[in-house]
């Protein structure tokens, strides 16, 4: 027979000193026995040989952190059921993985009772006022955990309350924090406490935050179980709260509606209705007017889903109108065309192509973003024929107010919209074709094309195209200039 | 361009009348009484922060900690109130409604800044979720919170959690601001389709708070990006941001909800969407009737969220299990599904891959994944199924597992019959 004692203070640790010391010399749970805090006498140990207290041994890692909050756990069995399952894990280290193995599910129920009890003193413990011994304030509090978790918790209640001193009184140990420094000292049965007038403060809040319509008092209690009430200063209003719950519930249905205060009618009287716009609001005839119109635009369902309407942007008199597919994601999210992933390949690629982008104005055939959604992602939908057609009323108020020089039509859909003809782009891009009113019109791919090309190849000759494209859109706009 | 940012602002004077009657206390009563139809009181998922240092008070770690649970079963993490609750608007579901007779009251600043703070000391809570009634306009009242949890995190050294509603017609400024400061910001979409905002929120615009909502969304994202010279800009709401809707006021069906959350969640990274049982309240109109709250509603839509979410279930999924568009509310959504979809069942526990397993009721993520590695290991008995947490009432009908075979019990006539309460009579409340 080996006998191992346990401190009080620091029990994880020794625990697992003698646990990798024992299991080094092949020592078997059997011969082993534990005892904690001098529990046993002085009999005892005068009968066993101590064990070993050091050696190296390789446990699993996940076993660390296990035994090291089993150990908190009051359960006076506690060391020898770790030790007896480290012997077992000798070995076996899959054990560790094997959650249906009851002597690990043993544990871990343990380890979650002791996880449960820290929370909850973490939850529920209060703290009063007390007087201060010198600049930092001063406060206290009684707790009785169910499990020997004081000490593991006193460095969270040291990062939380850093700026003030503080001791917690427990059954088996008091904690104290004074200027910065952590200490423990004997436990105590309850000390009385000063009254802190911020109680009656406390205790109003949970009262009124309470709503009688939702009585759920099992829930309450599943969470907040009765032996910690009697030292919380909120708990004593909790039986007259659900005496009066139902009365109070009841009440508030039967009540008659009242008139409204006179002040109210005032109010209203001031407060303009949004998406109403002035009656006084002038023709949409300029850009800017246009912009303030289609924001409340319902002409087809995708302003539903979308967040806003983005309309197009860009110089009043800009010679080049770019006409684009539809907003993304980071569009339909800014409200700005063309600054997701797109719109910068276009920005970059029209600049290698000497195609003065300051001097586009830059929109979109379908001024919605259309989607669906996919966990935390939109997926991008191509707008059908009628979405396009509902919206080819902006595009086209767009290019009368504008009156381009010259429409680069990027991707089947803009050329749908500019052209009434959406097949064959590739076979069209790099051809100027025009609109119903003799605008010419350049064919091109769309940006977002190059960046789905799923192979290099393909993918550079797209962008050669494409540069080819603005390289000859830059040169018409010369030359019409 | 905000059509909101036109709003007319009003004298002052108007709502201050009956200012200065009330104590501290009465204005605690008061302005958490008007808060509580807010449902979130998540204090997880911030930046990690301490004051171990002595130069300030508090902590975040992670994970939250509710301090106390009120009879209704709810949370109490923060301490939620209301700057005021004198209000503009006149929400036809909304306690602090213009309209309403309820009394009024207005904190300062540093009333709010001092009950935070003491509260904190005493360990009640682990910070300040703060909203306000509209006065004056949007930017003035957005501009009164902002000060609150300035001083609070700058003159204070506050290190605890803040969440703060965010008034969408607000100035952009304002709202980036506010996000340096607080943990969490959140805008209420209030009711599941534009339609019923409009008609019964009728100052709201939906189009303004998605817009809102779009921009805290990208400014969370621009402050996650390392600039040029590789500095870090400064942290903006790191715990995300939320909204709420309210259930049972309008006639919107589960199928309608669920698609607007789920919108929401893809188009503005939502950590949560809130669902609100609409309850009786004091001094109700008349527009709206005064049911029981739908607290069973509200449940199966929270299960279904977390299906939506974490169990890769598509909506139409969840919602074709049903026939007017509503989720069963005697049984749960994935066992609905599950009892529409006997074809996929039973699954050998041994064998199924792990995302039908999610789809087995009475299997949770955990207990899934304590399945999965464990059988890497060897094949796994009945037993073990209940050591991993499994609930065994519902799944065993849905699986084959070493020392159990459901027979013909997966097919059988009544199975739902067991699972589905008795029918019982109706509570007169």
């Amino acid at each position: 027979m080996r006998r191992v004692a346990l401190p009080r203070l620091g029990t994880a640790a020794a625990w697992r000193n003698a646990a990798r010391g024992c299991l080094a010399a092949s020592i078997p749970p059997e011969d082993l026995v534990w005892s904690y805090d001098g529990a046993d006498g002085d009999l005892f140990s005068a009968l066993a040989e101590p064990a070993p207290m050091e050696g190296t041994v390789s446990v699993p890692k996940s076993f660390v952190p296990l035994a090291e909050t089993v150990c908190w756990h009051e359960d006076p069995e506690r060391f020898a059921r770790l030790y007896a399952f480290l012997w077992r894990l000798r070995g076996h280290p899959a054990l560790m993985a094997d959650r249906g193995d009851a002597g690990l599910a043993r544990l871990r129920e343990m380890e979650k009772a002791v996880r449960r009890d820290i929370h909850k003193m973490r939850a529920f413990l209060r703290f009063r006022e007390i007087d201060g011994l010198g600049a930092r304030r001063r406060f206290a509090a009684w707790f009785e955990p169910t499990h020997h978790i004081a000490e593991p918790n006193a460095p969270f209640f040291a990062r939380r309350f850093g700026d003030m001193d503080w001791v917690i009184q427990t059954p088996d140990l008091q904690v104290t924090f004074t200027e910065g420094e952590i200490a423990f000292g004997p436990g105590a049965a309850k000390p009385p406490l000063p009254e802190d007038a911020t109680e009656a403060l406390w205790s109003t809040y949970f009262r009124n935050i309470f709503n009688p319509a939702r009585l759920k008092v099992k829930a309450m209690q599943a969470e907040m179980p009765k032996k910690y009430w009697k030292n919380m200063p909120e708990a004593a209003a909790i039986p007259e709260l659900i005496a009066g719950a139902a009365a109070r519930a009841r009440a508030m249905q039967e009540a008659a509606p009242t008139l409204a205060p006179a002040r109210a009618a005032r109010i209203k009287e001031r407060l303009p209705m949004p998406g109403l716009l002035p009656d006084d609001a002038p023709e949409a005839d300029t850009l800017d007017a246009l912009r303030v119109e289609a924001q409340g635009c319902t002409r087809c369902p995708l302003y539903r889903d979308a967040t806003q309407v983005v309309m197009g942007e860009g110089p009043p008199d800009a010679p080049l109108m770019v006409v684009g597919e539809q907003p993304g994601d980071q569009e339909d999210l800014a409200g700005r065309p063309f600054v997701g992933p797109a719109g910068q390949l276009f920005d970059q690629i029209a600049e290698e192509a000497g195609l003065d982008r300051s001097r586009a104005y830059v929109t979109n055939a379908v001024k919605h973003f259309k989607f669906t959604p996919r966990g935390k992602r939109r997926i991008h939908q191509k707008p059908d024929a009628g979405e396009v057609a509902a919206c080819r009323w902006w595009v086209e108020a767009e290019r009368e107010l504008l009156r381009p020089k010259l429409i680069l039509a990027m991707g089947a859909t803009a050329a749908a919209s500019v052209t009434g003809q959406g097949a064959g782009i590739m076979k069209r891009r790099g051809t100027f074709e025009q609109t119903e009113d003799g605008t010419p019109v350049l064919l091109t791919l769309h940006p977002s094309y190059l960046l789905r090309v799923p192979n290099e190849a393909a993918k550079a000759a797209a962008t050669r195209d494409f540069r080819a494209d603005l390289e000859l859109a830059a040169a018409r706009i010369a030359e019409l200039a | 361009m905000s059509r909101c940012s036109t709003l007319v602002p009003i004298p002052a004077p108007l709502y201050i009348l009956k200012m200065g009657k009330h104590d501290l206390r009465q204005k605690l009563a008061i302005l958490s009484d008007a808060a509580k139809y807010d449902a979130s009181c998540a204090s997880s998922g911030t930046a990690k922060r301490s004051s171990r240092d002595g130069s300030g008070i508090g902590s975040t770690e992670g994970s939250g900690i509710c301090h106390a649970y009120a009879p209704d079963g709810r949370c109490i993490s923060l301490l939620k109130i209301l700057m005021t609750n004198f209000c503009i608007y006149d929400c036809a579901y909304c306690v602090n409604r213009v309209s309403s007779n309820i009394e009024r009251a207005r904190f300062t600043p540093d009333e709010i800044v001092t009950l935070t703070l003491e509260f904190y000391r005493r360990n009640y809570i682990e910070g300040l979720f703060l909203s306000s009634g509209i006065i004056r306009s949007p930017d003035a009242t957005m501009a009164d919170m902002v000060q609150v949890v300035r001083t609070l995190r700058e003159t204070h050294n506050f290190r605890g959690y803040i969440h703060l509603k965010t008034i969408p017609d607000a100035d952009p400024l304002l709202i980036e601001e506010a996000g340096k400061h607080a943990d969490r910001l959140s805008m209420n979409v209030e009711l599941p389709t534009d339609a019923s905002v409009k008609q019964y929120a009728p100052e709201k615009d939906p189009a303004t708070i998605r817009k809102a909502m779009a921009k805290v969304r990208l400014s969370k994202e621009a402050a996650g990006e390392k600039s040029h010279s590789g500095k870090r800009p400064a942290r903006f709401a790191p715990a995300g941001q939320s909204t709420q809707m309210i259930i049972g006021a309008d006639a919107s069906t589960d199928a309608t909800i669920l698609g607007q959350s789920t919108r929401l969640y893809s188009s503005y990274k939502l950590k949560r969407v809130y669902y609100s049982a609409f309850s009786p309240i004091p001094d109700a109109t008349a527009a709206l009737p005064l049911i029981r709250p739908p607290l069973e509603r509200e449940h199966r839509l929270y299960q279904a969220d977390w299906l939506l979410r974490f169990y890769g279930f598509g909506l139409e999924e969840i919602t074709g299990a049903t026939k007017d568009g509503n989720l069963d509310l005697q049984i749960d959504p994935k066992l609905a599904w599950a009892l529409a979809n006997r074809h996929h069942f039973p699954l050998d526990v041994n064998r199924a891959p792990r995302e039908m397993l999610l789809r087995v009721p009475g299997f949770g993520v955990k207990s899934v994944d304590r399945i999965v590695a464990t059988r890497r290991h060897r094949s796994l008995r009945y037993e073990d199924l209940t050591r991993m947490g499994a609930n065994l009432k519902k799944a065993r009908a849905f699986v084959t597992v070493r020392g159990w075979t459901p027979g013909a019990l997966t097919d059988s006539a009544d199975l739902r019959a067991r699972f589905a309460p008795p029918p019982e009579q109706l509570a007169l409340f």
